[in-house]
């Protein structure tokens, strides 16, 4: 199979909030020879803030990502966050379905832009262009009796017609990978419940109660942790999980990993590559647990 | 040739947009036009005396009236013409309402269309010849497709008529549907025992022939003389030995066989008598879960079988018919409801449909008519159902409403609290839709005598908690806010959709089929039964979704239209047929490969191969026509000059 | 609760408007209810999404624009995934926010405070600076102690930076915004 090769859009919170998303995301990209081509220069998609205050100003923002993913030569762009891949997508689906919003786009812009490149989740390029199989010929430390949900959040598989990937209602894509990298993943009905998005600064109350939910349901069902795929459902269920606990009585202690950081463990990827100190609720005492519980069995 | 022109007003739908009197006075500068007028309607009694009297005043012989659409009244004034003794098919019409005065509101334009539209019509009428119908014999048999509720009533009411009857069921028993409903609303009177005898009739009466676990395979010929190939697909079970004792289903081993009687609540076994009243009440077996067929092991079947009639050698067989009507009553199936990912799609066990419901609720049903969840079989407590799951969903591409789905809930909602008495059930619905005798007020009784918790809007989503029950969440418009319901067993009113196969049944008998595969009546109030085929009728759900009573009065009515259609001496055939010039013809014979109706023989004629049309099959579709490469066959009244002649007055600038 | 005089109340230009933005025919809503079975948020809405889009079927422009609902939708699209009519609801959602912001609507002032120090922050270095954004937010809402706790969860590792990042075309990114203003002036 000759190397697959994108644009790469990495999004602002991988420099920050979300840096071991970044980090795991590029060793198991690299692991999995799967050349990520960084956008140059690239800048933020606008995010909630710009489509909530307009499709223009919002389509601006992440058009000019297009544009220089476009200028590299390259027919799709690869984004590991949900809000980029949303507003990127957006941006580029209203723009071929209409010119004259292409035009209103343009007149925001130094450089109009010409093609539109396709846009793409990595989970999406890893599903379906690697898949489960490739993934598991090169798992080396299998995950076995590590009992995982995966949380796909809102956006990443809806609305549909966007999107064009996954069910929109009981996504799998996640499922099969961490199954193939040998973990046990429990059927969770919430998979793409809203965890309270960006409200968790300005309305604290809404995050605790949705992500507060998820995180019950996880434990429930039994799951050591909890796999993302999404910085800021990873943010509201690990950073905020102690603030979870406090509003709501609970004392979940639930690691929340980005499906990213366990393949790469799978995979055998040094830990430092896959950021897992970054994690807030302490990952180890899970990771400890992979193959014991089975061989106690 | 004299012609008559008269231009209808259709009380306003005509003379609303069209000045019918200007079309008139300009009819009478078109050829041969010796007589025009305009008619406030022309269909009516003093409208058809006023053609009479015109032709016998004017010594007319051709009429062309521009009104509605032939479909509607062509035969009304074609027996008008006879009746003032000049050949029915020495008239034309013009539609100038469905083509004119409804669909523009420029009176002028219109007008000058009109005027257009009757030109074409009296250059068409210039060029036709006095045609006269043929007769020919009717075969006075029917056969029923389908062995449901509704037909069945067609079947008796065709049989008790004294017609034969051929009835064709694709499953191994009749019943349908219906057969697996507990009871029926609005009544509440159990199903299989009033079906349960109509079904015994079938079996018993001297006039029906009755093809279970067989399709119809493929149908030629029309209306009066049909004939049918019927696939009787292999039972590996001889019908004619098996006494239906069950012995050999009691002894099959291979027990993860699906049961689709029972809507697949549990398992059944490879070799299955459906239920106890079955018609026929005889086994078959489902070759691919038989572990003799599959693995040629086994065979217990044919070990304990007190008849010997286990047959593994048997093959599907053909049989043909010979009928002059055709019943179609093919029913429907339910919408797959596993689209609906956020009802589980599937995934969770007491997610259950109203079909299987009625199943878990029959007492011939596998848990022997005590609700018990497939999950762990306990008696649920509370339960929810949710309306128009399949229904009125652009969606899932089901927009229209099945109908019955309200009625069957409330009818289940009271059954739930007769089985189990300290039970809850909750109603999610859209609107009632309950516009039959009785029935508003059944749906009433569910909720203020049955306390049934009707709440108003849609659920977006099912879920388990976790915890053994299922989280409904929904909203109730009413209250105006989200609610969510904690349920033992949720229950789908699944929508209804046109049975399986249904566009291939309708090509082969060549009748229309709308988007969603239901079979198309000739007209949508006025030939509700008929099909826009000759002797090709319809009866229940395969037209539309509808409840028994509907279903049964199409039944009837669609044996009503049969037994019409056979009191008949003898039939007449359209004589606008395809006619063959013998001197053109070079007997190619691609006329003959490429008629869909088999009404051309190869003849020969002073040692040349020659096309030969057989009047009375010629159903006139033209095609023949269409295809000789020597314009050696014309269709009577539709030929290459009429239609020349008529594009010439369109483009006369 | 009070009689609304439909005939005087009902803002047709309002409504169709908000259709055209939104290119939503809000005729097609049948009140079904799914929208509002399926928002994760209706627990905090002052107005559920399916009465907003009853109130836009009637025209009640200032009952839909004063609502907080407008601000809280998170636009996670479950309305949108699951209304039978196909509506983009949460693009509606979108849209009348647009038209709140534009027409000096703020139910929700933490909210609008948030969305406008993150694009105050993307127009001054071209990608978010979440250090400066909370900063920002806190000065505009005087919320001090807003997420107090989690600086020292965060600032060990290393996870937020103090200094923004520089792009080369952040020059550009303002000029977006610039432009965006001078359209809709």
């Amino acid at each position: 199979m000759s190397k697959l090769s994108y644009a790469y859009y990495p999004g602002c919170s991988g420099q920050g909030t979300s840096m071991e998303y970044e980090m795991s995301t590029r060793a198991l990209c690299e692991a999995l020879d799967i050349d990520l081509k960084e956008i140059p220069d690239w800048s933020c998609c606008g995010s909630t803030p710009a489509h909530a205050c307009d499709h223009v100003l919002s389509a601006a923002l992440s058009g000019r990502n297009l544009g220089l993913a476009a200028d590299m030569g390259e027919d799709c762009v690869l984004t590991p966050c949900p809000s980029c891949l949303t507003n990127l997508k957006n941006a580029g689906q209203h723009m071929s379905g209409s010119e004259e919003f292409k035009e209103k786009v343009n007149k925001l812009l130094d450089e109009p832009i010409g093609e539109i490149p396709d846009v793409k989740s990595v989970l999406q390029i890893l599903f379906e262009d690697l898949g489960p199989k490739g993934v598991k010929e090169k798992v080396i430390k299998p995950l076995s009796g590590l009992k995982v949900v995966t949380y796909y959040g809102c956006i990443l598989t809806r609305p549909p017609k966007l999107m064009e990937f996954d069910s929109e209602e009981n996504p799998i894509s996640m499922d099969r990978l961490m199954e193939a990298a040998g973990a046990k993943v429990l059927p969770f009905p919430l998979k793409t419940e809203c965890c309270g998005a960006s409200h968790g600064v300005a309305r604290k109350d809404l995050v605790m109660k949705l992500s507060g939910k998820l995180l019950d349901m996880a434990e429930q069902l039994g799951a050591d942790a909890v796999v993302t795929a999404c910085p800021l459902c990873q943010m509201n269920l690990d950073l905020r999980q102690g603030q979870v606990n406090s509003a709501n009585k609970t004392s979940h202690k639930l690691p929340v990993f980005y499906y990213t950081q366990l393949l790469g463990w799978a995979l055998g990827l040094p830990q430092a590559q896959l950021g897992l100190d970054k994690l807030c609720v302490n990952p180890m005492p899970a990771l400890r647990g992979i193959g014991k519980k089975e061989d106690a069995a | 040739m004299k012609i008559g022109v008269f231009v209808c007003h259709c009380g306003s739908n005509i003379e609303g947009t069209v000045d019918t009197k200007t079309v008139a006075e300009a009819s009478l500068d078109f050829p041969e036009v010796t007589f025009a007028t305009d008619t406030m309607y022309a269909c009516s009694e003093p409208g058809q005396d006023g053609i009479i009297e015109a032709i016998e005043e004017h010594k007319l012989d051709g009429v062309v009236v521009a009104s509605c659409t032939p479909r509607m009244h062509e035969p009304t004034f074609r027996k008008t013409l006879e009746r003032a003794g000049l050949n029915p098919y020495m008239f034309e019409m013009a539609n100038i309402r469905e083509h004119v005065s409804w669909i523009g509101k420029d009176r002028e334009a219109n007008t000058n269309k009109a005027a257009d539209l009757v030109r074409i019509a009296v250059e068409k009428l210039r060029r036709n010849q006095p045609l006269t119908p043929k007769e020919f014999d009717i075969n006075r048999r029917v056969l029923v497709i389908g062995g449901g509720v509704a037909g069945i009533q067609a079947a008796l009411d065709c049989a008790e008529a004294g017609l034969e009857v051929v009835m064709v069921e694709r499953e191994s028993t009749i019943g349908g549907k219906m057969a697996k409903l507990d009871k029926t609303f609005p009544t509440v009177d159990c199903s299989s025992c009033i079906l349960g005898p109509r079904m015994v009739e079938i079996a018993q009466h001297p006039n029906i022939t009755l093809y279970a676990y067989s399709e119809v395979e493929s149908v030629s010929g029309y209306v009066g003389n049909f004939e049918v190939q019927v696939k009787k697909k292999a039972t590996y079970v001889d019908w004619a030995k098996c006494t239906g004792c069950g012995e050999c289903v009691e002894k099959c081993p291979s027990r993860k066989a699906p049961d689709p009687f029972n809507e697949l609540l549990a398992p059944g076994r490879a070799i299955n008598i459906p239920f106890p009243q079955a018609i026929p009440k005889k086994a078959y077996i489902q070759a691919e879960h038989c572990i003799k067929l599959t693995k040629d092991k086994c065979g217990n079947c044919a070990k304990v079988c007190p008849s010997d009639a286990i047959n593994f050698e048997a093959k599907d067989e053909i049989i043909t018919e010979e009928v002059g009507g055709i019943i179609a009553a093919t029913g429907y199936d339910l919408f797959d409801w596993t689209v609906y990912e956020e009802y589980g799609g599937g995934r969770y066990p007491d997610v259950v449909t109203s079909l299987q419901y009625e199943r878990m609720l029959s007492a011939s049903g596998p848990t022997g008519g005590h609700v018990k969840r497939p999950s762990d079989g306990k008696e649920p407590k509370k339960v929810v159902f949710i309306q128009c799951v399949g229904s009125r969903d652009k969606s899932v591409g089901r927009p229209y409403c099945s109908g019955f789905c309200c009625m069957y809930t409330a009818k289940q909602a009271i059954l739930t609290k007769d089985h189990i008495p300290d039970s809850e059930s909750y109603v999610f619905y859209m609107d009632i839709r309950a516009p039959g005798k009785l029935y508003d007020e059944f749906t009433r009784r569910a909720m203020e005598e049955y306390g049934a918790q009707y709440i108003r809007g849609r659920v977006g989503m099912v879920y388990p908690d976790g915890e053994g029950q299922l989280v409904v969440r929904g909203a109730d418009t009413l209250m105006g806010t989200q609610v969510e319901v904690k349920a033992d067993l949720v229950v789908l009113a699944v929508g209804a959709e046109a049975a399986k196969n249904s566009p291939q049944l309708a090509e082969k008998l060549r009748i229309s089929y709308d988007a969603y595969g239901f079979f198309m009546e000739g007209h949508p109030k006025l030939k509700p039964v008929e099909t826009n085929t000759a002797g090709v009728y319809l009866a229940g759900a395969c037209q539309g979704a509808k409840d028994i009573p509907a279903s049964v009065g199409q039944g009837s009515a669609a044996a009503a239209k049969v037994i019409g259609l056979f009191s008949k001496e003898k039939l007449k055939s359209d004589p606008q047929t395809a006619l063959v010039d013998i001197k053109r013809c070079i007997g190619c014979g691609k006329c003959a490969e490429t008629c869909p109706f088999g009404a051309i023989n190869m003849t020969e004629f002073r040692g040349q191969p020659k096309a030969e049309v057989l009047e009375t099959v010629c159903q006139g579709c033209g095609l023949c026509a269409a295809t000789c490469p020597q314009g050696a066959v014309q269709l009577k009244h539709f030929t290459d000059n009429q239609i020349l002649a008529e594009v010439e007055a369109l483009c006369r600038f | 609760m009070q009689t609304v005089n439909l005939t005087d109340t009902i803002d047709r230009s309002f409504m169709e408007k908000v259709m055209e933005e939104s290119e939503q025919n809000l005729s097609l809503c049948y009140q079904c209810g799914n929208c509002t079975a399926s928002c994760p948020y209706t627990f905090g809405f002052d107005i559920p999404v399916s009465r907003v889009m009853r109130l836009m079927q009637t025209g009640q422009k200032k009952a839909v624009l004063t609502s907080s609902s407008i601000w809280l939708c998170a636009s996670c699209t479950s309305c949108t995934t699951r209304c039978p009519n196909n509506i983009d609801v949460a693009r509606v959602m979108d849209v009348l926010r647009h038209v709140a912001r534009r027409e000096g609507f703020v139910k929700e002032r933490r909210v609008k405070a948030f969305f406008d120090s993150f694009l105050d922050s993307v127009r001054k270095h071209g990608r978010v600076f979440e250090i400066g954004l909370m900063v920002d937010y806190v000065r505009k809402t005087g919320r001090f102690w807003t997420d107090m706790d989690l600086g020292p969860k965060m600032l060990p590792k290393g996870k937020m930076s103090l200094t923004p990042h520089r792009i080369k075309g952040k020059d550009a990114i303002a000029r977006i915004f610039k432009r965006f203003e001078e359209e809709n002036r």
